[in-house]
């Protein structure tokens, strides 16, 4: 198995500027865009984003739109959507701190739809882990790695200490 | 931690963290009821059976209604429509439901205890609705979702339970979640309704309604029931109104940003007036609205409960 790996803040920050560079560089410094987070890795690199841009943001719970209930545990921690402005005729990013098989997103593009109908969407991911399950490609990546399908990439970005933000790979446990 | 139930019997068992997580859940889904879509696919292919023996109006609705609104399937029988009329029994009836493939029931029977019965002998979750005397405990977790949402945490806050308790499942449910709250619940009524053993629940048994009031924050009252005068449990309905009915003047001997419940059907007249049922104090209606959301939680959780721990899928 390969090594652990771990991005530290620096690197980080060095990824979410990219990101939000990738959003200029398309839509111009003054971006006609909204963010709209999902819940809950999302949230916290949504409003960075969003900060850093000057645009809306949104938290998107996709929890309902999942098809696997019963399948996997229902987390205990439930965000619920907020989107606190029309998204009709808008574009809208969707960021996410990883992507893997695509499923999240495709429900949380679902969530989305049942707010209105965006003029387009876009996808925003701080880490791109490869190994998609549905047709799905980011707009925009921060970092791209390859964990083996044992490994799983976790993220932590500290809303009062971003000082403190960390992304590392680890064995999934058995 | 994450939900592992498949049933929902009673809120006895319930810690804290699940109380929670259902009114978490419960109010992400009062704002799916609010929004243009008001329907998400997490139940679709799942067909619900409400199997209701013996009558209700507004609890029966509110499950059909949740369940419609999780995109399930739903299938309600009442006593006089299904089998039981013909002798079968409970549990006849109910394997004949999962022999047609339901995915969950939900279930209201006068005998205490026939939802954990039927938890014991099916392969698929079963909700209490309501039994006997029981447990009411969808009403318990809606009536504390209410309180919260109007006075925040119920730690430490002055509820009042007033009328029918000794025969009220409602009282029973309330009691229990409260307890885990940390709410401070007093019951007040007629000696008769409301006996001094109901203290064992670990609650205040008062027959002074003035200082059971004084500075309460939640009242929550109870329907009294016409047969239990016939029961000799208290010697006419104008005296039980002239004892213990909600009035203006009562009313404010309540803390001023009190609120006011009911689990419904209201006596108008008799166990609360009308200008206070529909004055600005009065969550009778909130209930109702979050009696859907309470259940959409409560269906949508226990549908994906599971004991064991698989893998997400990203």
């Amino acid at each position: 198995m390969p090594a652990p790996l771990t991005f530290d803040a620096p690197e980080l920050h060095a990824a979410i500027e990219r990101l939000a560079t990738a959003i200029e560089s398309r839509h111009g410094v003054k971006p006609p865009v909204v963010l709209a987070g999902i819940a809950n890795g999302g949230i916290e690199l949504a409003q960075r984003l969003g900060r850093r841009l000057g645009v809306p943001t949104a938290q998107l719970n996709p929890a309902f739109h999942r098809d696997d209930i019963g399948r996997n545990p229902i987390p205990g921690d439930t965000q619920p959507s907020i989107i606190p402005f029309d998204i009709t005729g808008r574009t809208v990013v969707i960021v996410d701190d990883v992507l893997h098989s695509g499923r999240t997103l495709k429900a949380a593009i679902d969530e989305l739809f049942d707010w209105g109908r965006p003029a387009a969407v876009e996808l925003a991911i701080l880490i791109d882990r490869g190994g998609r399950k549905m047709p799905f490609a980011a707009d925009y990546v921060g970092l791209t790695v390859t964990p083996t399908d044992r490994q799983k990439v976790n993220v932590f970005l500290d809303a009062t200490d971003p000082s403190r933000d960390t992304a590392s790979i680890t064995a999934l446990k058995s | 931690m994450s939900w592992n139930r498949r049933h929902l019997l009673t809120l006895e068992e319930l810690s804290l963290a699940e109380l929670d997580q259902i009114h978490a859940t419960a109010a992400s889904f009062k704002k799916i009821l609010t929004r243009s879509v008001k329907k998400v696919p997490a139940l679709r292919g799942k067909t619900i059976v409400n199997l209701f023996l013996e009558p209700s109006t507004r609890t029966r609705m509110a499950f059909d209604m949740a369940a419609k609104r999780l995109s399930a399937d739903t299938i309600s029988l009442d006593a006089k429509s299904s089998s039981t009329t013909k002798g079968e029994s409970l549990r006849d009836t109910a394997q004949n439901i999962e022999a047609l493939q339901a995915d969950m029931i939900v279930v209201r029977h006068s005998a205490p205890g026939s939802p954990l019965y039927l938890s014991k002998i099916l392969g698929i979750p079963v909700i209490n609705a309501g039994d006997g005397a029981h447990e009411h405990p969808t009403q318990g977790l809606l009536d504390t979702f209410t309180m919260r949402e109007r006075l925040g945490s119920l730690k430490g806050r002055r509820v009042v339970i007033l009328g029918d308790i000794l025969y009220s499942r409602v009282a029973r449910s309330n009691i229990q979640a409260l307890k885990t709250f940390g709410a401070d619940v007093t019951l007040v009524g007629p000696s008769t309704l409301v006996p001094k053993h109901l203290e064992a629940l670990g609650v205040t048994v008062s027959h002074d309604l003035r200082s059971a009031l004084a500075d309460a924050e939640v009242v929550m009252l109870l329907r009294i029931q016409h047969e239990r005068q016939n029961a000799g449990m208290f010697p006419s309905i104008g005296e039980y109104t002239s004892m213990f009915g909600l009035n203006q003047q009562r009313a404010a001997w309540l803390h001023p940003n009190a609120i006011i419940m009911h689990p419904g059907p209201i006596n108008r007249g008799v166990e609360i007036d009308s200008e206070l049922a529909d004055g600005p104090r009065s969550v009778i209606l909130d209930q109702v609205t979050n009696g859907i959301a309470v259940r959409m939680a409560v269906l949508y959780l226990c549908a994906g409960g599971q004991p064991e721990y698989v893998t997400p899928t990203g």
